[in-house]
Formats: structure tokens, sequence, C-alpha cells
């Protein structure tokens, strides 16, 4: 259970000296120089690395009511957008040019987007029955899946964390199936269920479950024993015990994990509808593939980065509201 | 009303085990504030532990009001010095004090009136609401006390509470557990490094010696009652003791040094 599967966190670079090592002779002044600033900056306190020791003023004085931009960084959310929409548009002038039908411009995916899911009436978000037919049986599919991987994994994950005994006997099970990729287990899934939802559900949470339950094995392992002895000093309850200490404390790593396997669901969703099924959207790629309409392939490629963004998006806001108390008392 | 007999710690087993205290006997007696002092890594915490039934001696025993200590007893309440580890994060101050509570006192508005109150104590009645990240070290080691006394306990144990605060901040907590002793009669064992603690705040004063801790001496101090950070710490009384126990705690460590060279 070494294996720390941790999504890359934006974290402020405080080491800025790495490169400075290793500097040539006729650089020496200016190395000098550098090495000042260097020693200024290794007197003042360093930062966030005290980890969960001490108390931090910086954290104590942004409080719980901080605005961020969204996922924090220097540039406002909008000004971020830009990138994506010149890209788009670099990509309409280049595709207009070359008539390519394997790569058709934005506007050509755009009009089967609409044509195929949003030119509903405005009631229902402009989603026609064709969308209301395929996404959302889609989202129900991952909804179902990841439910089921949160009621088995976070309990489970808790109790291999906290016992000595399960631990021992279970990680050689569990580095074991981790480790046959989902995919390839995909004829056995269609074997043991039957081909439609069952076999859907089946194959995500066979996927998701294993980020989720590692990372909540580990973050259940790595509960403060300061935090633990104190709850033995003051006698909690079982209960107390894992309400209030051993649940909140892995709640961070619930998170990690439930957002690698957010990811990793949107991928099964649409591989296991590839594979059998008589609607979704991965069912509409196939048909657009059979078809050959490559407006319609790329359109659906679209919509499953919208989606995956707007999942990232909704977890990282739960996330948020939940953990505020471990953004502020953790920086 | 404490009785340590003949108490004895080893980690580890066999011949690679390491003896942390050694033989250690003494009383406390009701209302008591007994001070146990050292250098460090003489099994201060090891013995507090002990006492407080958070780890088992390996030989020797403790005595609680009559009952031997084999497990955390009731109305027993600890301060570590780790208060911003000890205190939990995703929990308002007032909630960290309460969660003790749940065992004993029925009903969420009264175990919060609880911990309002022994809030109010230590002068943080305002801080109810906030996160103890929000809290400066000394407010924070006050909310652990004040985690300590929402129990009501008989006993309090603190395990160098004060260890990692500024030196104004340290002699307001030292006379706000004065001042809760002095109110409330607890019997507290304060376990310090600091030799002007131990005499300040101590009706009596315990010596270890390190490796493994033994009883050096116990030293009685007979200040006047209500001291005072500075009046007190002028007192030829307490100038002489501090010197006392300081050469105690010299002279121990000295000897162990000597041990380990031969």
């Amino acid at each position: 259970m070494s294996e720390r599967k941790r999504a890359p966190r934006r974290l402020p670079s405080r080491r800025g000296g790495d490169s400075r090592r290793g500097s040539k002779p006729a650089e020496r002044s200016e190395a000098l120089a550098r090495r000042k600033t260097q020693r200024a900056a290794a007197a003042a306190p360093p930062l966030g690395g005290g980890g969960r020791r001490g108390p931090k003023p910086a954290a104590r004085q942004r409080g719980l009511g901080a605005k961020d931009t969204w996922r924090g960084g220097k540039h406002s959310w909008l000004s971020r957008w830009v990138v994506l929409a010149c890209g788009v548009a670099l990509w309409q002038l280049w595709a207009g040019h070359r008539h390519s039908a394997f790569f058709p411009p934005p506007s050509t995916i755009w009009s089967a987007m609409h044509q195929k899911w949003f030119n509903g009436p405005a009631g229902h978000l402009f989603l026609n029955s064709n969308a209301t037919g395929n996404i959302l049986p889609s989202l129900g599919r991952i909804g179902l899946g990841l439910a089921i991987v949160v009621a088995i994994g976070v309990p489970l994950g808790i109790a291999i964390g906290r016992s000595r005994v399960l631990m021992d006997y279970l990680d050689p099970l569990l580095q074991f199936f981790r480790s046959i990729p989902v995919v390839t287990a995909a004829p056995v899934f269609i074997a043991l269920f039957k081909i439609g939802t069952q076999m859907e559900v089946a194959t995500i949470v066979a996927g998701t479950i294993w980020p989720l339950l590692l990372n909540t094995i580990d973050g259940a392992r790595s509960v403060d024993p300061v935090q633990v002895e104190t709850a033995r000093a003051f006698r909690y309850t079982a209960w107390v015990r894992l309400r209030w200490l051993i649940f909140p404390s892995t709640l961070p790593s619930i998170f990690t994990g439930l957002r690698l396997a957010l990811s990793l669901s949107l991928i099964l969703m649409v591989f296991s509808e590839l594979v059998g099924s008589s609607n979704g959207i991965g069912y509409e790629m196939d048909q657009a593939n059979s078809a050959f309409n490559l407006p319609d392939l790329w359109s659906a490629l679209v919509l499953l980065g919208i989606l995956g963004y707007l999942m990232n998006a909704i977890l990282y806001l739960a996330e948020r509201y939940v953990l505020a108390w471990h953004r502020a008392s953790h920086g | 009303m404490l009785d340590v007999t003949e108490l004895s710690r080893a980690y580890g087993q066999g011949p690679a085990a390491h003896l942390a205290i050694a033989d250690v006997t003494f009383s406390v007696e009701r209302g008591e504030l007994l001070t146990i002092v050292g250098p460090s890594g003489c099994g201060k915490s090891t013995l507090l532990r002990c006492i407080g039934g958070l780890l088992a001696p390996t030989s020797g025993g403790v005595v609680l009001n009559g009952a031997p200590v084999t497990r955390v007893p009731d109305r027993l309440a600890v301060v570590l010095q780790d208060y911003s580890r000890s205190l939990y994060p995703w929990l308002s101050v007032a909630d960290n004090v309460a969660l003790p509570l749940r065992r004993t006192v029925k009903g969420r508005t009264a175990r919060r009136a609880a911990a309002v109150a022994a809030l109010e104590t230590v002068g943080l009645a305002d801080a109810a609401r906030r996160h103890p990240w929000q809290l400066s070290g000394g407010m924070q080691q006050r909310v652990a006390i004040a985690r300590a006394l929402a129990c009501d306990p008989v006993l309090l144990l603190m395990d160098e509470p004060f260890g990692s605060v500024d030196a104004q901040t340290r002699e307001d907590l030292e006379d706000l557990v004065l001042a809760v002793r002095a109110e409330r009669g607890i019997t507290i064992l304060l376990v310090t490094h600091d030799i002007d603690e131990s005499v300040y705040v101590g009706d009596r004063v315990v010596v270890l010696t390190g490796g493994p801790g033994r009883i050096r001496a116990i030293l009685r101090v007979s200040l006047p009652a209500p001291r005072d950070q500075i009046a007190t710490r002028e007192l030829p009384e307490f100038v002489h003791l501090r010197a006392e126990v300081s050469r105690l705690v010299r002279s121990g460590s000295q000897a162990q040094a000597q041990l380990a060279g031969d």
C-alpha cells in the first residue's frame, strides 16, 4: 500500500534555488549575489513546511469564507478560457481550409451537437428526446456505479485501514486484483451479467473501486496518533471515534480517491457502452462510427469533455465546502 | 488519593529492552499540584501515560482512590503538549470541548452549555464558534485546558502543557492553572522540563534523573499561596529552591553521562 495515488496539488513552489547549484566559475559574482537572496529566503519562516504541526498565521487569517478563483491560480477564470477560445478559432480556420473528413471544423461539430441533442425546448434545458434517452442513462450508470463504489469502498477502506489483521490478510489480495486491467475483464462481466445496465455498472464499479478503496485505506491508516491518543485519554466511545475522528480525518483521502474514480468512471462508462448497450453516449458513438459519421463522433467526444469537466467542477465545489477546515488548516 | 508504587516501564523485550522509568514511588494528596521535572528523555511522559492508564507499566502499579489503574480511569483528564494536534480541526472550538461529554452528558444543548461554561473559565467564551486553526497557540492550549475542565476531572494530567508557547503566554497559562486549581480543588500532575515553572506552580517538585528515569528527590515548595509571576520569583525561597532543583537535575544528568562514559 506504499503507492499513494494522489492527484497533483497546486502548491506554491517553495524552492526556487535548485538550479542554482553547480554554477561555473565565470558566473561566480552572479552566483554570490544570488546566494545572498537565497540566505534572505532561508531566514524567512518556511511556507507550509510545518505540515500538521504548527498553527499557521496565514491560514488563520484566511478563514473559512475566503474567496478564491476557481482552482486558485493567479489568473482570472475568464482569461484562462481565452486560450481555449483561440484554439477553437485556429482549428476552425485550419479545418475550414483543409476540408478534411476526419477533422471537421468546430462549427460543423457544433451543429451536429445541436441537431443531435440540444434542439429541445428551453424548459428541458434545450435537451431533446435523443439527449434524455442517451445522456441521462449514461450519467445514471456513472451515478449508480459511484454510489455503489462509495457504499462499499469507504466502510471497507476504513475497516482495513484501521485494522492491522485485515490489512495483513487483505493487502496481497487487493494488490492482485487492482493490477488486473478492468477493461480486459469485460468478457467476464458480459458472461456474468446480462448485457445492459447491469454489466455496465459492474464494469464501472470494478474499475473505480480501487482508487477510492486504496486512498481510503491510506487515509484511515494515517490518522494523527496524537488525535488517536486524545480519543483514548478522553475515553471516546467507538462510535464517536469513528464518526468524529476517523471519518473526518479520512475524508481528504476519500475525496482524492473520488476524484480519480470520477474521471475513470467516465472512461469505463463509454467503454462498457461501446461493448454492449442499446443506449447511452458510448452507444451513440458506436452508431456514428458504423455510419462513418465523423461530425457525430466528434460531437460525442466534445460532449464527454463537457460532462467530465462539469462533474469535476461539481465534485470540486463539494470538496471545497466539506473540507473547508482542511484547506484552511493545512494551507 | 494517588499512589504510584515501584513503577517501571520498559520498551521492547529481551536484551534489547530499553528501560524508560524504574522503581518510581510517590503519592499525591487530594488537591495537590505536583510537578515532575527532569532532563529531556528521562521518561517523564512515560510516567504520566502510565498514571493515566494510557500505557501499561512493566511492573509496579498505580492506585487511584483505592482502585488500581488498568485503563483510563473515569474523571481523569489530560492536556498534551501538542495542543495543535490534539484538537480536531474539523470541529469548532465548542464542539471540541463538548466531544468528551458525549459519554456522560445527555442532550446536545446541555453539552453545549457545559462547553461554553468551560470556555468561559479559560476566558475564551467568544471563540466558541471558531475553529482551532483560527486561534493562536496559547489560545489553542486554553481550549485544550477547557476541554479537560469540562469533564469535571478529579485528576488532571498535563504533559509539558506550555512547552511550545511564548514566555508571556506561558506565564498567563501558569496562572490560569493555579487559579483553576484554587477554585475547583483539582489534583494536578504537571510534567515540565522548565525548572522555574516546576517551582512556581508546584506544591511539591519531583525531580527525575534520566536513563532510566528514577526519582532523585522530592522537594516541598512552601511559597506563599497566591503566587505572583514577579513577586514570587524574587523571593529568596524561590531562588533557593530553583537552584536546588537545578543542581539536582544537573547532577543527575552528569552521573548519567559518566555512566555512559564508563
